[in-house]
């Protein structure tokens, strides 16, 4: 699959000293969704920054559209546009001016049909005559975006797009996403909704301490990964796992009394549902009684969260 | 992709200018204000007690020129300082760093919109002193050339001061510490002539002296420096802002992190 946006070994070491990117490493497709996955201070807006010019790099490459954005930051700029995760723009701006002016700044000519579409779109027309300090925060969230679709970028970073926006406003701008992909737009979004990475993102990467800890399908990462969990309460403590179940990836939680299956290949195999089973004829053959079962495929989040324990230790 | 993308500089400079017109009554009232404040004071109770004017000019007419300069120097430089640096403050620089645009844009955008609130201030002071005195312009050409320059000087003085700045505070202290004193003593009000040496060697060191008197020139067709010398440091002033500004987005000094 041809590639849109090439990084490779990009550190990043801020004025004071901290060093925010260490070596990262990342290659996205033409016309994906990728998600940019990690907790506060993970190192994403560091590394949108990079990209988009608002950050020096210390060391490492950056290749957009197969040109080098060091030397041509000119022309590449042009066709990349940006949603930064602070609302921050000239709050006593008209929207439809400060639209304009979004277009304008990027070297293009008026074109207020183009706009109009953009602001329908993200449901701003009606307001499209008021200063942007009389918006809600969700509203001015959106009208970033339009700012940033004004020139019509084939590459797009949100950083964090959908933060302090309600539920409902979130579907709606997942599905604008959505479209976007379908215009052929290449989206890379940073989130800590894991949600979000699940239901929008084509691949997942994860970053944690200015590292890409892994990247992937998130269909791939979810499989690879991912687990089923068995939670069996038992009636009767145990003190340790008995001989009979130790053939069983099993732990015992909440001193002695609930018995944690860990194990299977995730979503969509049915290799760990049918060992519970097995496991649960184990447990009837040893005498053990049980008296509860909570049994689930466990979700990116889980993923998420084992990866950073991974990575912390 | 050209070198000099137009629109984009165009963009800039319309947005500034919408910025500047809604504090319009700001930007206009309080200069018309303090420039008749100053007639009232200087011109009419000062100078009427001092019969032979000042450099074969009456009082009132000579100090429209140092007047005029005085609020040029100071409006510019706040204007531009203050344009570059709020977008800086609010994190709204995000948008003009991630676009297509290089200091050439930039500059034509943010230092012509401080350029041309600075021309229609100074219209606006040299029409408000018609109400006072009588005055004429001796080289009308070379009086407007000699406004735009002071005008692109000290806005391109405003955008570093607007870059280095990183506190409000610091924002307002040079203009207030550095420039309106030197303003004060680099004969606005009087000629340099008529300070006692050592007075006046110290005054020559000042740089607002070749300012105020290269504009008195083109008022009143003689200074107390001549017009080259004031023209051609003038000029040095701009290069050397120009220099820096370049090395400013070379470098990413204080805009990119
Ligand atoms: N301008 C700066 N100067 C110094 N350190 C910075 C600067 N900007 C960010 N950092 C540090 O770099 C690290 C990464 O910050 P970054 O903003 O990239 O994280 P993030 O993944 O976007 O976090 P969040 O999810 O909270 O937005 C943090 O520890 C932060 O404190
Ligand atoms: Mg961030």
């Amino acid at each position: 699959m041809q590639s849109i946006l090439e990084i490779s070994g990009l550190t990043k070491t801020y004025a004071g000293g901290f060093t925010a990117l260490r070596g990262v490493d990342l290659s996205i497709r033409k016309g994906e969704i990728f998600a940019l996955l990690g907790p506060n201070g993970a190192g994403k807006t560091t590394l949108i920054g990079a990209v988009c010019g608002l950050v020096r790099p210390t060391s490492g490459t950056i290749h957009a559209f197969g040109e080098d954005m060091a030397t041509h930051w000119r022309s590449l700029r042009a066709r990349i546009g940006l949603v930064p995760q602070e609302l921050a723009t000239d709050m006593f701006e008209p929207v439809l001016r400060s639209v304009g002016h979004s277009r304008g700044l990027f070297g293009l000519p008026p074109d207020p049909a183009k706009i109009e579409e953009i602001l329908r779109a993200l449901s701003l027309w009606d307001k499209r005559n008021d200063q942007i300090r009389m918006l809600s925060g969700g509203m001015k969230r959106r009208v970033l975006i339009a700012k940033a679709l004004a020139h019509d970028p084939e590459l797009l970073f949100l950083d964090e797009p959908t933060a302090g926006v309600d539920v409902e406003l979130r579907r709606d701008m997942w599905r604008q996403i959505a479209l976007l992909r379908e215009r052929g737009t290449t989206v890379i979004l940073t989130t800590h909704y894991i949600e979000e990475a699940e239901e929008m993102a084509d691949r997942v990467g994860v970053i944690n301490k200015g590292e890409i800890l892994m990247v992937d399908e998130k269909q791939a990462m979810m499989e690879r990964l991912g687990r089923t969990e068995a939670l069996i309460t038992l009636t009767q403590p145990l003190g340790d796992v008995p001989d009979s179940l130790s053939a069983f990836p099993v732990s015992l939680d909440k001193d002695g009394t609930v018995l944690c299956y860990r194990g299977g290949g995730g979503d969509g195999d049915s290799a760990g549902t049918s060992e519970v089973a097995e496991l649960t004829k184990a447990l009837t053959r040893a005498g053990i009684d049980y008296s509860a079962i909570d049994i689930h495929e466990s979700s990116l989040e889980d993923i998420f969260v084992d990866l950073l324990d991974g990575g912390a230790a | 992709m050209s070198l000099f993308n137009a629109r984009s500089a165009w963009t800039i400079y319309k947005r500034e200018l919408f910025r500047a017109f809604r504090t319009a009554l700001q930007s206009i009232i309080a200069p018309v204000l303090t420039t008749t404040l100053y007639f009232v004071v200087f011109g009419a109770a000062i100078g009427g007690q001092m019969q032979g004017g000042m450099g074969g000019v009456n009082y009132g007419a000579f100090i429209v020129p140092g007047l005029l300069l005085l609020t040029l120097l100071g409006e510019s430089t706040s204007n531009a300082s203050f344009g570059i640096y709020m977008p800086r403050f609010t994190g709204a620089i995000y948008e003009l760093l991630s676009a297509p645009v290089g200091v050439a844009e930039t500059l034509v955008g943010f230092v012509g919109a401080a350029a041309t609130k600075s021309l229609i201030l100074a219209t606006i002071i040299l029409v408000t002193a018609s109400f006072f005195v009588d005055y004429s312009i001796a080289h009308p050409v070379y009086a407007f050339g000699y406004i735009l320059l002071v005008s692109a000087s000290f806005s391109l003085f405003g955008f570093i001061l607007g870059i280095w700045a990183d506190s409000f505070e610091k924002l307002s202290v040079v203009p207030m510490l550095i420039l309106m004193p030197l303003t004060f003593l680099g004969g606005t009000f009087y000629s340099i002539q008529v300070l006692p040496e050592p007075w006046r060697s110290v005054a020559m060191a000042n740089p607002v002296v070749y300012l105020v008197n290269g504009l008195r020139w083109t008022f009143y067709g003689s200074s107390d420096v001549s017009i080259g010398l004031s023209l051609g440091l003038t000029l040095l002033f701009l290069a050397i802002c120009v220099a820096l500004i370049s090395w400013i987005f070379r470098t990413g000094w204080r805009l990119r992190a």
